[in-house]
């Protein structure tokens, strides 16, 4: 098993927690991990990527190699795009189809989406609205892991351990939010 | 049996330094090596030890305050960025003068790519310029097992150790198998050699020769060090120097196993007897190394008469920014063509319409403020120049506030401003943060206090340190007292809270004191605004 991920958004909109919970769940399955984060000045509201690997066997680079990317997995469509050239051929993305405009020359929206569309396999759903209706806002990021669940590879029951593991101090009622957010957007993704 | 922990680049060195029997651990913030001492302060068996986890003042201060744990034979860290180093110089290479009595590791973490920092300086040139080892861990777990070696070598040596990390190993994260029986912290011990932690002439003359024949007993633990391997390629036409993290990159073109010879190298000085071996083995050389050409201008020489190498230095690896494993895998292709459809797979084209998202000052950030009401005050001058300084606030250069004109280092906002004043220049104004204040600005408002120059010095203080992540600040709650007590007058110390609402009175005051010919502080307060929210969250 190996797959190599990119997560992308803008700072601060929690992509480190979707990392944080596939690291705990592939850690638990005594898979291999590394995971290269952004930290610092481009923190500040910029792009943020992190390069997630798993893998069943050692692996050596912290980065992943232009071309190889199995998944990219976003909290914004035009971070999504970003790291579309990265792409392994049979490489995928799922993407959250909420805009974060923070920057004066923000492409068009039905553009990019019609862009992403056109990529082979893409999954597309608006992941704050999914995640206002089943729990809160906050908790979008977890939508969209659950959208991208079925591609990780990784068994749903071990993601949602994962997911209760992270929560876990912070009391019944988020981790309760957070795996209804997770599962809407499983179910969400499976639809589409 | 041991444990299985999941752990940046910076947490491992930590637990590893915690494992090992760590009594200090001292730092400054810095990109991109905040976490190791963030680490050290959560963690159970360090809390429960009482290890010593406060911020310090400045990079110097906390190499000054590790050294002074080590004189007392106990084991400790100092960590910083790399540019942090140059504040730390002086003591850092007098250590290596004094040497070490508990082992003490100088942890440098450099920023290739400039993710975070104003310059891509390589933290290997200054252990070598004061003649002490370094480590570069080459993953999480070398960075582990290297706390506990680089404890034993600084003691067994009694010499300070350097550690080496870079940004992509700092904040990267993978699992790490830790020792579950932590060692003991020393005792209480002084030096047995008392003479050379005193720097005086006479005794700095003897100590600097051992310390020259010190240095020929740190390449032979080089050369035999763990972390040290030469692997013996089945193709001789090139052979491989790969050091810290470009290890990684390499290993990763070759999954299969590497063709060529190959020298891991991750600790120093250099082991020239391994580089000759690899080098008689083979008809040519490629260096791979993270950061400025260090291994390759050696391997060269001034001559360049050796065996054909290739590097950062003839273009086959890019000189500037972090190597990756595309730049390797180019790099190899370069010299083996061969290799192109193994290593290079076609790529998709990029998409045309995604736009560039720089970081930007959040909304809410008291800064904005300032900036907005600085500029206003500005507004009325032919000519202003403001002196900006490092943090959060630097951002204050982007549009829409287009607002600073310089930043150099730690606390030069108010030394240039007075620089630029005593050259004529009016309005000059210095903006800087609280934590950059007590870090290096302290000392030159002193300078401009003795000579009441006519700058303008406003404090924007977030009562925390923004750009690293909301650490600690050592001025908050005594900013006044410390500007009142350099000799500020009084009549030019104000205080204002840097909300919108007083947009009006900000401009008022600044452009006052702007008008005023002498030295003026004016503090502008107001909580960050990712502190604020952390703070109410855990109400």
């Amino acid at each position: 098993m190996k797959k190599d991920i990119i997560l992308a958004g803008v700072g601060g909109q929690g992509i480190l927690s979707i990392a944080t919970v596939i690291g705990r769940t592939a850690l638990s399955r005594d898979l291999h991990l590394k995971q290269a984060e952004v930290h610092g000045m481009s923190q500040r509201g910029g792009d943020v990527m992190s390069c997630l690997r798993l893998s069943s066997s050692p692996i050596a680079s912290d980065l992943i190699p232009s071309g190889r990317v199995d998944l990219v997995i976003s909290l914004e469509p035009m971070e999504a795009l970003r790291y579309k050239h990265l792409l392994a051929p049979d490489g995928r993305i799922v993407t959250s189809t909420e805009p974060f405009v923070n920057i004066p020359s923000y492409p068009e929206v039905g553009t990019l989406l019609q862009e992403l569309e056109a990529l082979h396999g893409t999954v597309m759903l608006p992941c704050e609205e999914i995640a206002r209706r089943v729990a809160t806002p906050r908790a979008s990021n977890m939508v969209l892991l659950g959208a991208a669940a079925p591609l990780l590879e990784l068994p749903v029951d071990a993601i949602e351990d994962g997911i209760r593991d992270i929560f876990a101090a912070k009391g019944q009622q988020i981790i309760d939010s957070n795996i209804a957010a997770f599962r809407a957007g499983l179910e969400a993704s499976q639809k589409s | 049996m041991k444990n299985k922990l999941l752990l940046l680049g910076d947490e491992a060195l930590a637990q590893g330094a915690i494992d090992a029997g760590l009594s200090g651990a001292y730092a400054y913030p810095g990109t991109p090596s905040t976490e190791i001492l963030e680490y050290v302060q959560t963690n159970s068996l360090a809390r429960s030890r009482g290890i010593h986890s406060h911020w310090s003042s400045n990079e110097k201060t906390a190499v000054e305050e590790a050294l002074g744990m080590s004189f007392c034979g106990k084991r400790a860290i100092v960590s910083m960025k790399h540019v942090g180093l140059n504040v730390a110089a002086d003591p850092f290479v007098n250590s290596a003068m004094t040497g070490a009595n508990g082992g003490l590791l100088v942890i440098s973490a450099d920023d290739p790519s400039m993710h975070s920092s104003q310059n891509e300086q390589d933290s290997r040139f200054y252990a070598d310029f004061a003649i002490i080892p370094a480590l570069e861990p080459s993953s999480q777990q070398e960075a582990y097992d290297m706390a506990h070696y680089g404890f034993m070598l600084s003691e067994s040596m009694g010499i300070p150790v350097m550690v080496r990390m870079v940004t992509r190993l700092a904040h990267s994260r993978a699992e790490v198998e830790t020792e579950l029986e932590p060692r003991d912290e020393n005792k209480l011990c002084y030096p047995e050699n008392a003479r050379q932690w005193v720097l005086m002439p006479g005794n700095s003359r003897v100590r600097y020769k051992e310390l020259l024949e010190l240095r020929d007993s740190m390449e032979e633990a080089s050369e035999i060090s763990p972390f040290n391997r030469l692997h013996r390629g089945t193709d001789r036409r090139l052979g491989i120097i790969a050091s810290g993290i470009a290890y990684n990159y390499l290993m990763e073109c070759f999954p299969e196993g590497c063709p060529f010879g190959v020298l891991k190298l991750s600790q120093y000085p250099v082991p020239r007897k391994l580089v000759a071996e690899l080098a008689d083995a083979t008809d040519a050389l490629l260096v791979c190394e993270e950061g400025q050409p260090f291994i390759e201008p050696r391997l060269r020489g001034l001559l360049n008469r050796g065996p054909k190498v290739y590097g950062k230095l003839d273009g086959v690896l890019p000189l500037t920014g972090e190597l990756t494993p595309d730049s390797v895998a180019e790099a190899l292709v370069k010299i083996a063509p061969e290799l192109a459809s193994k290593l290079q797979p076609k790529l998709r084209k990029p998409s045309k319409i995604v736009a560039p998202r720089p970081p930007a000052l959040c909304q809410g950030c008291g800064h904005r403020d300032v900036y907005a009401a600085l500029t206003a005050a500005l507004s009325e001058f032919d000519s202003p120049k403001v002196f900006g300084d490092i943090g959060c606030y630097t951002l204050g250069w982007l549009s829409p506030f287009n607002a600073i004109d310089t930043c150099v280092d730690m606390g030069a906002s108010i030394t240039m401003a007075k620089g630029a004043a005593d050259a004529g220049q009016h309005p000059a104004v210095a903006i800087i943060g609280d934590s950059t204040f007590t870090h290096s600005g302290m000392t030159g408002l002193l300078d401009a206090v003795n000579e009441n120059s006519p700058v303008t010095v406003i404090i924007s203080d977030n009562l925390t340190t923004g750009m690293t992540g909301g650490q600690d600040s050592q001025g908050t709650g005594k900013l006044e007292e410390i500007c009142l007590g350099l000799g500020v007058d009084p009549l030019h110390l104000h205080t204002i809270d840097s909300l919108p609402r007083n947009f009006e009175d900000m401009k008022k005051l600044f452009a006052s004191e702007l008008e005023y010919r002498g030295l003026s502080v004016i503090i502008a307060r107001r909580e960050c605004i990712q502190t604020a929210r952390r703070h109410k969250k855990n109400a």
